[in-house]
């Protein structure tokens, strides 16, 4: 990431980084959780991904906002502490907006604080750039991370199910067992490797392995 | 105090519950740290104690200053934050008591505050309204279950190196389709307790 340090770096790059090269889920395999727990249907993947990206572009804003005046040896206790705000804000937005969806995910939305990915991006891109690039970064890595949800839960609800966002798509038996909870881990595997499959074939000149 | 409630509350969050296989929670620590026997048994002994102890503190900062000053809505901040300080506490106090000790388990200190499930333990037995001792089980069967699922994990994955993997599922995805296996497994133990 040094060049991105420098202003010439385009915003669709910063985009394309979160969402390809550095996607939280498939690439990084960080913050998976949610990705397993709440991804037994598109609504739920969607909600749990919108308030990813919620979070991560107004940490990166206001780190972003306050990296001159945060000392160095206490930024990871005041990272923490923005992040933290954050959550509980999203966490009771979301709780008054749409209370059907919150109960199901509620739990997933306030261990948010706990997502390596967000703090990473907090401490590696914020503190060190300037406001707008720093939120084109946090949109980019959210969006990286909502696509993948919203894959991992169209992939589960459709074969599992055969609807789509509660709409009956497929009029066939479904195959129920990606529905289960353990489903939720074949899906991540099997998708993973497709992703490091189509990666490694067009993206990248070398080999890639975990 | 009643023992038979206690003991299925540690049966039931270790293996009913299991946080990794049926709550999928602490998955980034539980993969990344699996490779090996020794790492996954070090990382269970330290993440059980700190475990138990934030989840003792947790409850009685909630108990006795966030409920009497009405503040639960900043429960997220005040438990991440003694997370935090615990085990930045405990790294230093281990340093300086134990320094053999530190120097086997210390690296996983560092790693406890990334996993959700320390988090996710002092939320739940607030949700649920366990008093002191029952939050202490909750927390021991947690960190039991969590440690079970490392140390099954970790021994598939010693032999797993010698398997031959197809190329795009080496590594993470085939330890996915694995943990789902494993999973598959643990739903069995549903309804064996109901709280």
């Amino acid at each position: 990431m040094a060049e991105a340090t420098e202003e010439q770096v385009s915003y669709w790059e910063l985009i394309k980084n979160g969402i390809l090269k550095e996607n939280t889920i498939f690439r990084l395999a960080l913050s998976l959780c949610p990705a397993i727990a709440v991804t037994n249907n598109v609504k739920n993947g969607f909600f749990m991904g919108l308030a990813v990206v919620l979070v991560q572009v107004m940490v990166n804003f206001t780190i972003s906002a306050m990296r001159k005046f945060i000392h160095q040896r206490i930024r990871l206790p005041i990272f923490m502490l923005v992040i933290s705000g954050w959550v509980t804000i999203v966490n009771l937005v979301m709780d008054a907006a749409v209370p059907d969806v919150y109960r199901e995910v509620g739990m997933y939305i306030q261990l948010i604080v706990a997502f390596a990915s967000i703090l990473a991006r907090a401490e590696m891109f914020a503190s060190k750039n300037r406001i707008v690039p720093s939120v084109f970064d946090g949109i980019g890595m959210g969006t990286g991370f909502f696509i993948a949800l919203m894959i991992i839960s169209a992939f589960r609800e459709l074969i599992g199910k055969g609807q789509l966002w509660g709409f009956p798509i497929i009029d066939a038996k479904p195959l129920l067992i990606l529905i289960l909870p353990a489903g939720g881990f074949f899906a991540v595997g099997i998708l993973m490797a497709a992703f490091n499959w189509v990666y490694a074939k067009y993206f990248s000149s070398g080999g890639h392995s975990h | 105090m009643d023992f038979g409630k206690l003991f299925e509350l540690v049966v039931s969050s270790s293996l009913v519950n299991n946080y990794v296989f049926t709550m999928f929670l602490g998955l980034c620590i539980f993969f990344g740290v699996s490779k090996k026997m020794e790492t996954a048994i070090g990382m269970s002994i330290t993440f059980t104690t700190v475990m138990m102890i934030s989840a003792a503190i947790s409850w009685m900062v909630f108990k006795f200053i966030m409920v009497p000053l009405n503040i639960e809505y900043l429960m997220i901040i005040v438990f991440i934050g003694i997370v935090a300080g615990l085990v930045q506490g405990s790294d230093t106090v281990m340093r300086k008591v134990a320094p053999d000790l530190y120097n086997k388990l210390g690296i996983y200190l560092a790693l406890i505050s990334t996993n959700c499930i320390i988090l996710a333990v002092p939320l739940s037995s607030v949700g649920n309204k366990y008093n002191f001792i029952e939050t202490i089980a909750f927390a021991l069967g947690s960190g039991l279950g969590f440690s079970l699922a490392m140390i099954i994990m970790a021994s598939i994955r010693e032999k797993l190196e010698l398997a031959e993997v197809p190329g795009p599922f080496k590594g993470l995805p085939m330890a996915f389709v694995i943990t789902g296996l494993i999973a598959l497994a643990f739903t069995g133990f549903s309804g064996l307790i109901t709280l």
